[in-house]
Order: structure tokens, then C-alpha cells, then sequence
């Protein structure tokens, strides 16, 4: 009932030129300050700083792994396991989880923490690789990386089969100890904004039960 | 014609002149929330009735035939889309659908094939009078969902009625000619909504919450076709700098 289907959009050069633009500006002005941050307070510990090329380059390989489980022609349940692996190696799951439940998971116990991360990651995993048919014979095209706030966004273009091309960002932080993505946004719809409402739903309906809504998503997806 | 456009002259007006904004807007202005519920309810019925997958059958339906049925009803539409591109003035989208529109009702055969698309590089800018509305500096107004077109907005609500007035090819067009285009046009919208069968039917169908999920989806994607970003920076999410990230 959306009236548009899949988003669809068409990327004029205008706007990818001034998006260009305005991402390399703040790029360069935003290296130098990372720099100078870096030289005055070196953390002790603390993994080198996450940079575009980094960003791009883990986008890349995620790119790569999920375009392989498309073509290896496996489908169902071992496809979904084949996903879920590829989920929590380039994913932060943890705070995808975390942010989708909202503010219930301020007074989720850590064991619910725990149980409700780990049935998150198989229900997106059967969710979201279910819809992976559609993107068979699909090509991702790395672009340009830049920084929002604390984390970067990498810009891909996805060209599917009889589709004009459209995009898809990721964001990718390094919070977590390591260079993972926490949002996809395809034409402007948001993952983690998506999962928020979804869940969000999914406790109401439960009357804020956290434990019924965990036991749910076991098979849910 | 002349009077149509006078009298949607006259809505633009008013609405210019009331609702004059401002920046793009973010969140939800959902005021009339239970009614939009309840057309809701309607919209999902009508689908489920006509157009939900039987079970056992693919949600998707994208063949060779599917396809011509889409193109030609998308065809149609695109003399609507060059008015609205020039109303926007933007030459360079109208100028390309021009001649999407001129090669695919020729080689393509009255835009059963889309050469122009696969071939000269012409893909279809998707434009309509909900744009050319915000473009002239109207605002948003509340979500609405309209029975049968769905998911839509004040200021979109007003271009789906403005389309449907001025439609172009119905002023070309005269009696049997014209109810034959409408009729491609509505069946294009039937085949798209079967090409897209999965996405549609996740939504409608799976979701916990199907009205807020398809409220959230249509307004971030109306939005970022609109703005030709998905938002803007000060307002992207940073789940790590977010209360309710905070260990206890």
C-alpha cells in the first residue's frame, strides 16, 4: 500500500555532485580535528581511531560476503544461518538490539539484555533474509564515505535487475571496540527506526511483557 | 481543463497562504491518527481481498507480462510528471522524461518495452504535484491515509487530487481512448503492487503494528525523495549517543 513499492529514486548528478561537495569539505576539516585530537589525548588501549577508508573498506567486504551468500543458492533456514553469521561479524547487534527495544531496555534486566539480543539477531536474520531474493543479481557499488557525529556513513548504490538505481547507507561506528555498522537506510528508510516501531508494537501487545515479547521473537521473522 | 486547474489554483492558494513553511520536517503529526486507523483498516481489507498472495502462492509476482503491464501504465504517467518537473522549474527531469516518453511509446511500443530505460539511459524521474506543492514552500501538513491510494499527507493528499485534474493525456485523449488509458493506469498500479508483493505484503502482513509501520516507512522515504537526502545531519540518530543506550 506504500504508494511507491520499493522506494525508488533516480540519483541526479546534481545531487550526488553537491552531496559530493559538501562530504569532502566536512571530510577534510573533520581529518584535521581527529588528528589534533588524537595528538593531544592518546588513549591508552584504545584502537585507532575509525576513519573513511576503514569505514568503506568493512562496508566493502560486507558487501562482498552478503552478495556470496545470495549466489551460493542456498535458501530457507541455511540461508538465515548463513545471514545470521554475517549479521553479528560486521553488525554491532548488541546496540542494534538495544536501540530497537527502547526505553524498556532501561529496565530490562541484563539477562533479558542477553536473551532478547540473541532472538533479535535470529528474528532480523529470517526477517531480512527472506527479502534476500530480491536481491539476487544485485550489484553494490561502494561510493563515498563521510562523518555524521560520532560514526561515518557509507554511501553504496545498489543496481538491481530492471530497477533504476538507487542508494544505500551504512552506518558504521568503532564505540564498540570495533569497526562495525549499526543503520542501513535504503532512500531514506531507516533500519533502526523501522525495528523501533516494530518492536515497539510487538511489547504493547504484550502489555510491556519483555519476557513474552523474547519468547515470541524466537520464532518470529 | 481550464476549470480544473482554476479550481486547483485556488486550493494551492489557500494552502500556500496557511501553511507557508520552513524546514524540512521530522517525527510524526499524526492529529487525526484513530480515523487514519480506521481507512486503514479498510485499505488492508480491500488488499487483502483483491491482491494478498493466496497461500502457497509467491508474494512477488515479477514476469515478462507483469512487467509490459507496469511499463505501459507508468508510460501514461509520465506527461503528468514533465508538467509537474517544468511547474517545479526543473527542465533537465522534464526534458528526460520527455524522451523516455517519446521512445518508449514508439520503439517501445506504446510503452510496452522500456528501451529508453535499458538502452538510452533515460531511467523515469518519479515526480507529482505533492512535490511540485512542496517545492513552492508548502508544508507537509499531518499524515493522512487516503482510502485506496494509502499512506499520504496533507500537502500530498491535495497533489493526488491536483494530478488526477489535470492529467494531460486525458485532455489529448477523447471518450473510449481516454477510459482505455485510465484503465492502463490503474492496471499499472496492480502490477506494480504484485512486482513489489514482498515489501507490500511484509509490511501489511507481518508487522506488529502494520499502520505505524507503513506511517514511519512512507513519510522517511516521501521525505528523502523530496529532499534528495534522507535528513539532515544535526538530526541523524546516534544510537551511541542516546539515552537509552546507557549501561545500568
Amino acid at each position: 500500500m506504500l504508494r511507491h513499492g520499493t522506494p525508488m529514486l533516480t540519483l541526479t548528478s546534481n545531487s550526488n555532485e553537491r552531496g559530493l561537495r559538501r562530504g569532502v569539505g566536512r571530510r577534510a576539516f573533520l581529518r584535521g580535528g581527529v588528528a589534533l585530537a588524537a595528538t593531544v589525548v592518546a588513549l591508552p588501549g584504545a584502537a585507532s581511531a575509525l576513519n573513511d577508508t576503514q569505514a568503506r573498506a568493512l562496508i566493502g567486504k560486507a558487501v562482498d560476503d552478503v552478495n556470496s551468500a545470495i549466489d551460493s543458492g542456498k535458501t530457507g533456514p541455511e540461508l538465515y544461518a548463513l545471514f545470521e553469521n554475517l549479521f553479528v561479524k560486521y553488525a554491532d547487534v548488541p546496540t542494534i538490539a538495544r536501540s530497537a527495544l527502547g526505553v524498556a531496555s532501561r529496565s530490562a534486566s541484563p539477562a533479558q539484555m542477553a536473551a532478547f539480543t540473541t532472538a533479535f539477531r535470529g528474528y532480523i536474520s529470517r526477517k531480512y533474509g527472506k527479502r534476500f531474493r530480491e536481491f539476487i543479481g544485485a550489484r553494490f557499488e561502494v561510493a563515498e564515505a563521510r562523518q555524521v557525529k560520532t560514526f561515518y556513513e557509507v554511501r553504496t548504490v545498489a543496481y538491481l535487475r530492471g530497477q533504476s538505481p538507487f542508494e544505500v547507507l551504512w552506518q558504521v561506528s568503532d564505540k564498540s571496540g570495533k569497526d562495525l555498522f549499526f543503520n542501513i537506510i535504503i532512500e531514506g528508510v531507516n533500519m533502526l527506526a523501522a525495528e523501533r516501531t516494530e518492536i515497539g508494537a510487538m511489547l504493547d501487545a504484550r502489555r510491556g511483557d519483555l519476557d513474552a515479547l523474547i519468547a515470541d521473537l524466537k520464532t518470529a521473522g | 481543463m481550464a476549470r480544473a486547474l482554476g479550481g486547483a489554483a485556488v486550493v494551492v492558494l489557500a494552502l500556500v497562504g496557511c501553511a507557508a513553511q520552513s524546514e524540512s520536517p521530522t517525527g510524526i503529526n499524526d492529529p487525526y491518527e484513530k480515523t487514519n486507523r480506521q481507512v486503514h483498516a479498510f485499505n488492508k481489507g480491500v488488499d487483502e481481498a483483491l491482491f494478498k498472495a493466496r497461500p502457497g502462492q509467491p508474494r512477488t509476482v515479477d514476469n515478462g507480462f507483469v512487467r509490459s503491464v507496469s511499463n505501459v501504465g507508468s508510460n501514461l504517467g509520465l506527461p503528468s510528471k514533465v508538467v509537474n518537473s517544468l511547474l517545479q522549474g526543473r527542465p533537465e527531469p522534464a526534458v528526460k522524461n520527455t524522451f523516455r516518453f517519446l521512445i518508449n511509446s514508439t520503439i517501445g511500443v506504446a510503452g510496452i518495452f522500456d528501451p529508453a530505460g535499458s538502452s538510452f539511459a533515460l531511467p523515469e524521474t518519479d515526480t507529482d504535484f505533492g512535490e511540485t506543492l512542496a517545492v513552492w514552500g508548502v508544508g507537509e501538513g499531518a499524515y493522512v491515509e487516503l482510502p485506496v491510494f494509502g499512506p499520504s499527507t496533507e500537502r500530498d493528499a491535495v497533489g493526488t487530487v491536483v494530478d488526477m485534474a489535470m492529467n494531460p493525456v486525458g485532455q489529448v485523449l477523447q471518450g473510449a481512448d481516454a477510459t482505455a488509458a485510465s484503465s492502463a493506469r490503474v492496471a499499472g498500479k496492480v502490477a506494480d503492487r504484485k512486482i513489489h508483493g514482498d515489501v507490500v505484503e511484509s509490511i501489511l502482513y507481518d508487522s506488529a503494528d502494520s499502520y505505524a509501520q507503513a506511517r514511519l516507512l512512507y513519510l522517511q522515504n516521501r521525505r528523502y525523495q523530496l529532499s534528495g537526502q534522507e535528513y539532515n545531519d544535526a538530526q541523524a540518530w546516534d544510537p551511541y549517543a542516546d539515552p537509552y543506550q546507557q549501561q545500568q
